[in-house]
């Protein structure tokens, strides 16, 4: 599998992550490689094998409904660039 | 007073319990040899005053008797772990300044258990590469050098490199590290240490910033398999604010040493001789077998048929899960934000964001991520992953029930490589360093990296072991007579 | 258990100018779980707190910060399943949904798509006496909800408060059943009254604890029976999809506007697109969310810090032994017990509160007088108060003691309302209220004689009409009630003017 440049573009904004128009063409080389790489995950049969959801074969534990956590708005927004009246700024969402 | 160097875990404490010196004594002095080892790079902070504090606290204890196995002894912490008010950043820009309100449930047992905080250790941006070359702080070096009389900084592995490196250079007595594809086993053979992944669920995985959460395990990196068996038991145990910790008792590893692996059978999975491995580790993982042949075990060739296929498993899982763990690295809650122009949005911020703040390795994997389990595309190669991820474990469950119980690899490929000498390879090659270390991850098992030789250049190798699940106890006895036998006591000449 | 029949709604049938349409409706529900802590964190669920004060670690997504299960929303949504008579799933997963929105701190949302809790059950949605449409369940699952971004506080910044972000939520998924506005609107009513007896969601759709996003479709007649029979969706219409929406009335307008607009497009030669919508209540329309436009790529996986959540049949059993009389069931048995319409039964079961609060006054008395009374008297008065039963001035030992006197004579039917008000304005014991205040019905037959030949004495002319025109009579029983100013036996007298005028 080959990625093209549109595919890259593509890629990086579904991460979110911002890429020069002009560096779409080498990122999308590397990824091709790495793609490629992966390949050879082809060759193996795996008809009926089931994929793995978890390697230890445990049961989810759950937990009691109880309020044990929360009250804390200083510690939530102590680390965050921008924090106004108890809120977290972002710009401004467009719906 | 006694020599305060090149203490273990053991000497420490049972020096210690003596009274032969304080905590407070030892911590300075590693204190002194971490805050003049500015050339290794190996901290990225250092917290003496929590250090001297959390001393004297463990001297008291120590003096009133209540003195477990860690107490007093001075650690290294790697960046990934969060620690409380401390700097805490996966050694990546994106994580710029931020302090953690909480501490790591795997920190808090050690400090429980009165270890000593010196400071924290470098590693690979979120713990993505295998040198240390990717972290913001710059690559961590290693304190050995090749015996050619050049001057190479060479690289202590990674993503652990700069536990491996504040270990083997004896700027600790011990570091934690966590490994997710070889990351504490790698470095620890890079550096000739003793590295151990615990059984996936052994160690808490809550309070250390994620990488891939179905194969990231923290464990101890230690100079020796006693001090990795102290420290391990120190580290372990359930925690049920991590959903994957296991209600599992936590046995007395050191107990476990015996050194005595009469009857125990070792299996050499033919799988992992590959092709144009170097001479050098054939002859050590040769000489390893032997090691234990002659310590009494039996050995049995064994075949673990889709090997061949865990790295590229590997690199499909793990960029996956990283994708959606590093998607709150947003600039929204802590950590940096991109300063933005007039006009421009919330998707601007996060994009321009991530990419100053990611390095290019993290942007590289997290676009492999999206990619691989985007619309299309998640059948083909995530899902296919997990397919062949469950035949890597069956591979493992047959040789268990064969009665295999232990099994024997090199740790690594090569031995130490250049700072730089891979900045041009194909990121694949880079990969290929995890070669021997992801099949262990990907099927949830113990394996430890023991130092068993030096190669030409007088570099340290490791050897692996890989229990059965939950047989920590019993690979670590088995790791303790493969040390006592290789009877590896290298420390690199001081230089920095 | 007692059911009732019923016969099927016809769908909507919208005329075109050119073609009759019929409308095609599917509805996917968040309830949020009624629960105290979130679904993955220990953090309060409360509503209306400072903000960010009801978050913790987790819910803010630090670096390293992992989920455990609150296993009382598990056995929530296991409840709400066995309410909607849907097979519960003893295996279920949870995935990563991942999108980037600033409410969103993780990044995902935990989220059930491959293997939900819930599978296929089914709504009675009831029309009108004798009309239901019985609408497929799909699926339940449980996923955390979002926080809550605040767009007005200032001109160029949004505010994000997490109070909200990982409150447990129930998907509601229907299959595309309802076949119009109403019928939306109703299902949207229903579901809200089952989970509300099932104490599963508080159904407070002002405060967001349920929202609807809703499918519509029209098709040409007959095409949704073609896709009943072959299961294939495209016999339906492209479908566009209206978020969010949280008020029935709303729902109802914003289906009926979609339709239209659909029905406008295609009859022009144009084609739907398939996307997502926005209801505007103020311009009575729908638009294009345009943040939307671009195609979501969700990139569902399975939440590696999960488990796969593994439930045991039994402890279902037990949940299911626990559950209370539903709406449907409640409803059938008061038309049997009551002997009422199903209307009444229907307004009596809207809420537990009020069916509770009708039987305990309908105990040991006459059923249908007491739903009169409850509905009529009781209900329209509440409801012209604004108030629900839960602060009813009249208790239902009250009204039920003014049921009682009636039965035994004490008071009429007339001064039984007289007593009522005094009731729920003053409250008190009924019964003493009769007797201090002298109200008790005069049942003395020779005090009512004394009366009645009192009024005949005064009125000879009139007495004498009343032979040759019977009907005179309730003139004579008027005077005598006011005579005896209302407290009389109206039956009493009625039997003795009578007697007495020879009629």
């Amino acid at each position: 599998m080959s990625i093209d440049k549109d595919t890259a573009r593509r890629v990086a904004h579904l991460a979110r992550i911002e890429v020069a128009e002009d560096a779409l063409e080498g990122l999308a080389a590397e990824l091709s490689g790495i793609l490629g790489f992966m390949e050879q995950l082809m060759e193996v049969d795996v008809d009926g094998v089931e994929p793995m959801t978890s390697v230890t074969p445990l049961d989810l534990p759950r937990r009691a409904d109880q309020v044990t956590d929360g009250n804390k708005q200083a510690d939530i927004l102590r680390n965050a660039p921008d924090a106004r009246e108890g809120f977290f700024a972002v710009p401004k969402v467009v719906e | 007073m006694a020599d305060l160097q090149k203490m273990t875990i053991a000497t420490a404490r049972d020096a210690l319990r003596k009274g032969d010196f304080t905590s407070l004594e030892l911590t300075e002095s590693y204190l002194d040899a971490s805050s003049s080892a500015a050339a290794l790079n190996a901290y990225i902070a250092h917290t003496p005053d929590l250090a001297r504090d959390q001393a004297k606290a463990a001297d008291a204890r120590i003096s009133s008797g209540d003195a477990p196995s860690m107490c007093g002894i001075p650690l290294g912490i790697k960046d990934l772990f969060c620690t409380r008010d401390v700097q805490t950043q996966a050694a990546s820009a994106i994580l710029e300044g931020f302090r953690p309100p909480y501490e790591s449930t795997t920190t808090q047992q050690l400090w429980d258990a009165g270890a000593v905080m010196l400071g924290k250790l470098n590693m690979d941006e979120f713990a993505m590469g295998s040198s240390n070359e990717t972290s913001t702080y710059g690559p961590a070096v290693s304190p050995w050098r090749r015996a050619d009389g050049g001057n190479t900084d060479l690289t202590p592995g990674g993503s652990s490199g700069g536990s491996a490196s504040a270990v083997s250079a004896d700027l600790c007595v011990a570091a934690t590290g966590t490994d997710t594809g070889g990351s504490i086993r790698q470095p620890a053979a890079f550096t000739g240490i003793v590295g151990v992944k615990p059984t996936y669920g052994r160690v808490s995985r809550w309070g250390i910033v994620a990488f891939a959460s179905s194969l990231d395990q923290a464990g101890p990196m230690t100079k020796t398999v006693r001090d990795a068996a102290i420290m391990l038991e120190a580290m372990a145990g359930h925690d049920p604010k991590d959903s994957t910790s296991a209600p599992m008792p936590v046995p007395d590893f050191e107990a476990a040493l015996t050194g005595d692996i009469r009857g125990k059978t070792i299996g050499i999975p033919k799988e992992y001789r590959l092709e144009g491995m170097p001479q050098e580790i054939e002859t050590l993982w040769a000489d390893g077998t032997a090691m234990l042949r002659d310590a009494g075990a039996r050995i049995v060739d064994i075949s673990l048929p889709h090997t061949k296929y865990a790295l590229p498993a590997y690199y499909v899982i793990a960029p996956a899960e990283a994708s959606s763990n590093l998607a709150r690295y947003d600039g929204v809650r802590y950590g940096h934000r991109a300063t933005l122009s007039q006009g421009e949005g919330v998707t601007e911020m996060y994009e321009r964001t991530r990419a100053e703040g990611f390095g290019k390795e993290v942007q590289r994997r997290i676009m492999i991520g999206a990619y691989v389990l985007s619309a299309g595309y998640y059948d083909a190669y995530y899902k296919r992953a997990q397919k062949v991820r469950t035949l890597i474990k069956q591979d493992f469950e047959r040789v268990f029930a064969d009665g295999i119980d232990a099994i024997l690899t090199p740790a690594t490929p090569s031995a130490s490589f250049g700072i730089g000498e891979m900045a041009d390879a194909d990121p694949i090659k880079m990969y290929l360093n995890d070669v021997f270390t992801v099949t262990v991850n990907l099927a949830g098992l113990p394996g430890i990296s023991v130092p068993t030789g030096l190669d030409s250049q007088g570099l340290p190798l490791g050897l692996q072991l890989i229990g059965q699940p939950w047989g920590e106890a019993e690979m670590l006895n088995t790791a303790y007579a493969l040390e006592k036998a290789a009877g590896f006591a290298h420390y690199a000449p001081k230089w920095w | 258990m007692t059911e009732l029949s019923y016969t099927e709604p016809k769908p909507k049938v919208i005329a075109g100018s050119v073609d009759d349409w019929e409308l095609v409706v599917g509805m996917e529900v968040h309830a949020q779980v009624k629960s105290d802590s979130k679904l993955f964190s220990g953090a309060s669920t409360q509503f209306g707190a400072e903000p960010n004060s009801n978050v913790s670690l987790v819910d803010a997504a630090m670096p390293g910060m992992l989920p455990v299960i609150n296993e009382y929303c598990v056995e929530q949504a296991v409840r709400t399943g066995l309410g909607l008579q849907a097979d519960i799933n003893l295996f279920s997963q949870f995935d990563r949904k991942n999108y980037f929105y600033p409410d969103l701190p993780q990044g995902y949302q935990i989220s059930q798509l491959y293997h939900p809790i819930v599978g296929e059950g089914e709504i009675l949605v009831d029309m009108e006496p004798g009309v239901a449409r019985k609408v497929r369940v799909e699926r339940i699952h449980l996923e955390q909800d979002a926080g809550k971004s605040i767009h007005d506080m200032d001109p160029e910044m949004s505010f994000v408060d997490l109070n909200r972000t990982g409150v447990a939520l129930m998907e509601i998924v229907s299959r595309p059943d309802i076949r119009g506005p109403e019928e939306a609107a109703e299902y949207v009513r229903k579901l809200r009254q089952i989970l509300r007896y099932l104490d599963t969601c508080d159904g407070n759709m002002q405060e967001g604890s349920m929202r609807a996003d809703v499918n519509v479709s029209v098709c040409k007649k007959g095409q949704y029976e073609k896709f009943r029979e072959t299961g294939d969706f495209s016999h339906l219409g492209t479908r566009c999809e209206i978020k969010n929406m949280n008020s029935m009335r709303f729902i109802q307008a914003a289906i009926d506007y979609e339709a239209r607009r659909q029905i406008a497009i295609l009859e022009d030669g144009g084609s739907i697109d398939q996307e997502t919508r926005l209801y505007d209540p103020t311009k009575g329309e729908t638009r294009s969310m345009r943040s939307k436009e671009e195609a979501h790529d969700y990139r569902y996986f399975p939440c590696p810090d999960l488990l796969p959540l593994t439930i045991e049949q039994e402890w279902v059993d037990r949940i299911r032994a626990g559950l209370p009389e539903l709406p449907d069931e409640k409803k059938a048995r008061f038309v049997t017990d009551y002997k009422m319409t199903e209307y009444d039964a229907g307004v009596l079961t809207a809420e537990t509160a009020n069916a509770t609060f009708f039987e305990e006054v309908a105990k040991g008395r006459d059923g249908k007088q007491a739903a009169n009374w409850v509905i009529n008297d009781l209900f329209g008065r509440l409801n012209k108060e604004g108030l629900s039963v839960d602060a009813t001035p009249v208790g239902a030992a009250q009204l039920g003691s003014i049921l009682d006197l009636i039965a035994k004579g004490d008071i009429s039917g007339k001064i039984a309302k007289d007593l009522f008000e005094i009731v729920w304005a003053e409250g008190g014991n009924p019964a003493e209220i009769v007797e201090a205040r002298g109200m008790r019905q005069v049942t003395d037959t020779g005090a009512i004689e004394a009366a009645v030949e009192e009024v005949i004495a005064a009125n000879p002319d009139k007495a004498s009409n009343a032979v040759q025109k019977p009907s005179m009579a309730g003139w004579f029983v008027g005077q005598v009630m006011k005579a005896t100013g209302g407290k009389a036996n109206p039956k009493a007298v009625n039997e003795i003017v009578r007697a007495k005028l020879g009629i």
